[in-house]
């Protein structure tokens, strides 16, 4: 039979309707459906580290953490506010910068440059995007993607902060395991953080401004300080891995506004499905890894994230997260039409 | 009178970047951001052409054209046509296409000092006292010829007045009979065409590098911007305010300004009159 006499029906599964709508769980079973999957996530990563061959893969980990805060953010920026930001380099790239000033200038330690990188470093942030704030769709994404090559620039052409040589020697953490644990924490504490963030009530004004800024402007509420109060927070979640970044390389240079880091976490959200901030962590912890196997072939790994992501984007766009989530949630059958 | 005149030259350079991005989102509101990349391929095939297989300056010229206005088809054709629409993926999708294609390439070995075009003919005249090279005053010549012909097209032929009609209002030209995927196409086919026909202008003035296609497309973009999206006209006034902008600050201020010129051009233009300095109402309350 072709598609023209029979189509899948979809139906959610009655254990996802009972512990779903209903907030009175009645068996192990249950409470094991909704608990299991985080569960599984959470022990996963925190036990990645204790399991991971070397030194150099357990390196990794720490780098694809960085990646997926990066990821988290642009998730949320983009489907749940409508903020598509093309320049996540331009969050690390500050808040690694101020950590290594701190650091480096001021000799204040390592507990306080990356609470303090990432409160203002957001605060930076979003004070350089509020002029572009009222700008939607194309024209945000467009003028994101400019501010970090308009940073390199900037420092480039000043001599700021090093130059183009940045700045080196910056204390590192204690030890790998701290440095681990640290960042993994981060992410997870920011991915269930930002999940229920979007359900409370800021978070549907933010959906609101997304979906229809015209109905959130007619109730009263000012879109451009909504649209503020979500861009800090997801550059405070960006400026404290390029604190974290900066950290763990002891270095800062203007190679941190690079393309990379603007690219990547897109490409990952994009592979774990949009809207679901689960989904682009699930997502740097499949490209971060493939693009470290293809470390010797240089600049062709953001030609192959390139790739993958024009595949995805084109071709099965809703990503492995959504799939998850339906097979997880809904089973399906043929019907006749 | 320096100033005048290389104001002038960037200018031009700036409006012939510019102008194929202006007329792909004019037309198919579709940001093209592979235009760059686009612009890279142009010059690599060129060379090729004239420096492995031999072929004449004008014919590998003519084919580095043809092959980019095929190449921008295809990318319409095979991923964009699938993504029109959706903003976001648009952006994403052909965003992606010019990064795999640029760094593509930079793999491939197309980097470093020895990929260079010849100029068109070699030798300067002296201006009012400043030495000018006859490439670039060919390029103020293939600018202006570009311009005045991209605007004969779209007035006085048949696709050039349904392309216009698209851009006005899809809807409407929908209901004459023009086929807005082809149209979009086309749009993209030659859009794509004066990205390769800017290289084969702009590139013999320096070395071919892949760092260019990211250049490109930020200045196209700027130009785009201020002029007002979608707006060709305004693209080359745009162009002009742009270049004379830039000219000045290397002048007074050092080269390393000339990229931050054109990103305070674009945030300065969008906070004070978002919809470009020529840009239609209309396009003010889709983009605020």
């Amino acid at each position: 039979m072709t598609t023209a006499d029979r189509r899948k029906e979809r139906l959610d599964r009655g254990i996802k309707v009972r512990s779903d709508g209903i907030y009175a769980l009645l068996s192990w079973r249950e409470l094991g459906y909704l608990v299991l999957p985080r569960l599984v996530l959470i022990a996963g990563l925190l036990l990645l580290p204790l399991v991971v061959p070397s030194l150099y893969w357990q390196r990794v980990i720490s780098n694809v953490c960085l990646y997926a805060l990066l990821a988290l953010s642009f998730d949320f920026l983009a489907h749940y506010v409508g903020l598509v930001s093309l320049g996540g380099a331009l969050f690390i790239g500050t808040g690694a910068y101020i950590a290594a000033l701190l650091n480096k200038n001021l000799g204040l330690p390592l507990i306080l440059t990356i609470p303090m990188a990432s409160v203002s470093g957001a605060a930076i942030c979003t004070l350089l995007l509020l002029p572009c704030l009222p700008l939607r769709g194309v024209y945000f994404a467009i003028v994101s993607l400019m501010y970090p090559l308009a940073m390199m620039r900037i420092i480039e052409a000043l001599n700021i902060f090093g130059g183009t040589d940045g700045i080196m020697g910056i204390d590192s953490f204690p030890n790998h395991w701290v440095e681990q644990y640290f960042v993994l924490i981060m992410v997870l504490l920011f991915l269930f953080g930002l999940r229920r963030l979007v359900n409370l009530d800021i978070g549907l004004v933010f959906r609101g401004v997304k979906d229809n800024d015209q109905a959130v402007r007619a109730s009263g509420m000012s879109i451009t300080y909504y649209k503020a109060v979500a861009v800090f927070i997801a550059s405070a979640i960006g400026c404290l891995a390029g604190a974290c970044l900066t950290h763990i390389y002891m270095f800062s240079g203007i190679s941190l506004f690079a393309l990379d880091f603007s690219i990547l976490p897109i490409a990952a959200t994009v592979i774990g499905g949009g809207g679901t901030l689960a989904g682009p962590v699930i997502g740097c912890f499949i490209l971060v890894p493939i693009s470290e196997l293809l470390r010797e072939f240089g600049t062709l790994r953001i030609a192959f994230y390139a790739i993958i992501l024009m595949a995805f984007i084109v071709f099965k766009s809703e990503g492995l997260m959504v799939y998850g989530q339906r097979k997880y949630h809904q089973f399906e059958r043929w019907v006749k039409i | 009178m320096e100033i005048l005149i290389y104001g002038t030259i960037n200018s031009i350079a700036l409006a012939l970047m510019a102008l194929g991005f202006a007329l792909v989102y004019g037309i198919s509101r579709i940001p093209n951001f592979a235009h760059g990349a686009i612009y890279v391929v142009a010059g690599f095939i060129t060379w090729t052409f004239l420096k492995v297989v031999g072929l004449g300056y004008f014919l590998s010229a003519l084919i580095a054209i043809l092959v980019t206005g095929i190449l921008g088809a295809l990318i319409y054709r095979f991923m964009l046509i699938r993504v029109r629409g959706m903003a976001i993926s648009e952006i994403i999708a052909s965003y992606a296409i010019g990064l795999a294609i640029l760094e593509g390439l930079r793999w491939g070995g197309f980097k470093g000092m020895t990929y260079t075009l010849p100029v068109f003919i070699a030798g300067s005249v002296t201006l009012g006292g400043v030495p000018v090279d006859i490439h670039r005053l060919l390029l103020i010549g293939i600018g202006v010829a570009v311009i005045a012909l991209l605007w004969l097209f779209t007035h006085y032929t048949r696709i050039g007045l349904a392309l216009r009609g698209m851009a006005q209002d899809e809807r409407a030209a929908l209901m004459l009979g023009i086929d807005s995927d082809r149209m979009a196409l086309l749009a993209t086919a030659f859009g794509s065409m004066l990205a390769g026909l800017a290289a084969i202008v702009l590139l013999p003035l320096g070395n071919i590098v892949v760092e260019a296609g990211y250049n490109v497309l930020i200045l196209a973009i700027a130009v785009c911007i201020v002029g007002g999206l979608g707006s060709w006209m305004g693209a080359v006034l745009a162009a002009f305010l742009i270049g004379f902008a830039q000219i000045l600050t290397v002048v007074y201020l050092g080269s390393h300004y000339q990229m931050v010129v054109a990103l305070l051009a674009i945030i300065f233009t969008l906070i004070m009159r978002p919809s470009g300095l020529f840009g239609r109402q209309k396009e003010l309350e889709e983009r605020v």
